[in-house]
């Protein structure tokens, strides 16, 4: 009989160290398809008051503001996170101690940093 | 190639249950990946009831006990117990560690003990470390020397010098780190891993080393090195306490300032 695969993803821990890597492929793939909304939005713009007007109310709507949220957020952790894989390009922040701190830094700080734009958002709304 | 699932073949049934028959009210239950090829069946996993008034504190020596007083067909690989050989790393609770320093209580609740990750099982919880091994081997893990004749002279470093290998040359080759590393398990056939990338760094940070640009030049490919996305669970896996994430970071660095 052929050796097995032993198991791997199936039981393997789930850590800060791979929950920050799969959440920063996974926010990154998500800020990339999120940029077709803002062409959208730009070409709706450029066609004129009736496309702005129809655009924006889709992305008005409850299911619209949801995704621009989510949009939001994954904008804010990718390029958090990025800042912190320029750090380690440099040799700094390898410790255990500062990859667990600084991963906890960017999950707070990139949803207090959405949270933030929104508040202004509706303000300026 | 990534698969995130098992194949038929590898996928997990329910085992059998060996119950402690001693009444002991301290009893720890550990569940352990058994698969032999005399079988013809799947891996499945077994259910141990061991005595913790008459067991040692690492998992190791419950391991043992199993092996001496429930059930004698239960393979593993150990030697040293004592963290030095790298023989009995597994995946105990969910993370890669040698048994022999694991303790029994740092784990709450039954102990599941698996063989090292994403690795072609020889026999319950040995596996076959061949590719890790042949990738070990063409890293060159030896002082390169132009010299062709031998001197008088000792090969002298400094205080300094010695001291950049602090952090490297400790590495037992246990293959935690590398087994833990999720861009290993997908890319295992080109990427050569956290354990064999430390190993090419100690040699590019030693200063009697006569080969360090054929070396970095031997790396400079997009899978050898740069499948390295800084993860970090090989320094979190590592048990005994070293970065080789920090090792690989060292290793781009190098070869980004070389050329």
């Amino acid at each position: 009989m052929e050796n097995p695969l032993s198991p791997h993803l199936q039981i393997y821990r789930l850590q800060i160290t791979s929950v920050m890597s799969i959440l920063h492929r996974v926010s990154g793939v998500v800020t990339s398809l999120g940029s077709i909304i803002l062409v959208t939005w730009l070409l709706a713009l450029g066609l004129g008051e009736e496309a702005l007007n129809f655009i924006n109310s889709i992305f008005f709507s409850f299911l619209g503001r949801a995704v621009l949220i989510g949009f939001t957020l994954a904008v804010c952790f990718n390029v958090l996170n990025d800042i912190r894989h320029l750090f380690w390009d440099y040799g700094y922040g390898f410790s255990l101690n500062a990859v667990k701190i600084s991963g906890w830094l960017i999950i707070i700080s990139s949803i207090s940093l959405t949270v933030l734009i929104w508040l202004f958002a509706y303000e300026v709304i | 190639m990534v698969k995130f699932n098992l194949p038929d073949n590898s996928k997990l049934t329910k085992g059998d249950y060996f119950k402690s028959d001693i009444g002991s009210k301290n009893i720890k239950k550990f569940q352990i990946y058994r698969w032999s090829p005399e079988d013809e069946r799947n891996p499945r996993m077994d259910t141990y009831e061991v005595d913790m008034n008459s067991c040692g504190p690492m998992v190791l020596d419950a391991v043992m006990k199993i092996k001496n007083e429930i059930d004698s067909s239960l393979t593993f690989r150990r030697s040293c117990r004592e963290g030095i050989c790298g023989s009995c790393a597994m995946n105990i609770d969910g993370t890669n560690t040698l048994a022999c320093t694991k303790a029994i209580n740092d784990v709450k609740g039954d102990i599941k003990i698996y063989p090292l990750p994403h690795m072609p099982v020889i026999k319950d919880l040995i596996t076959n470390l061949k590719s890790l091994y042949t990738q070990l081997k063409s890293i060159k893990p030896w002082l390169h020397s132009k010299k062709t004749q031998a001197t008088d002279v000792e090969n002298i470093q400094s205080k300094e010098e010695r001291s950049k290998l602090d952090g490297l040359y400790e590495c037992i080759l246990c293959a935690c780190c590398s087994t833990s590393c999720p861009s290993y398990w997908w890319n295992s056939d080109k990427y050569l891993g956290p354990a064999v990338l430390l190993q090419s760094y100690r040699w590019l940070q030693d200063s009697r080393d006569e080969e360090r640009k054929e070396r970095l030049k031997e790396l400079d490919d997009t899978f050898k090195v740069y499948r390295c996305h800084t993860i970090m669970n090989c320094t979190q896996a590592c048990p005994k306490g070293l970065n080789p994430a920090e090792a690989i970071a060292g290793i781009k660095r190098m070869i980004s300032q070389q050329s």
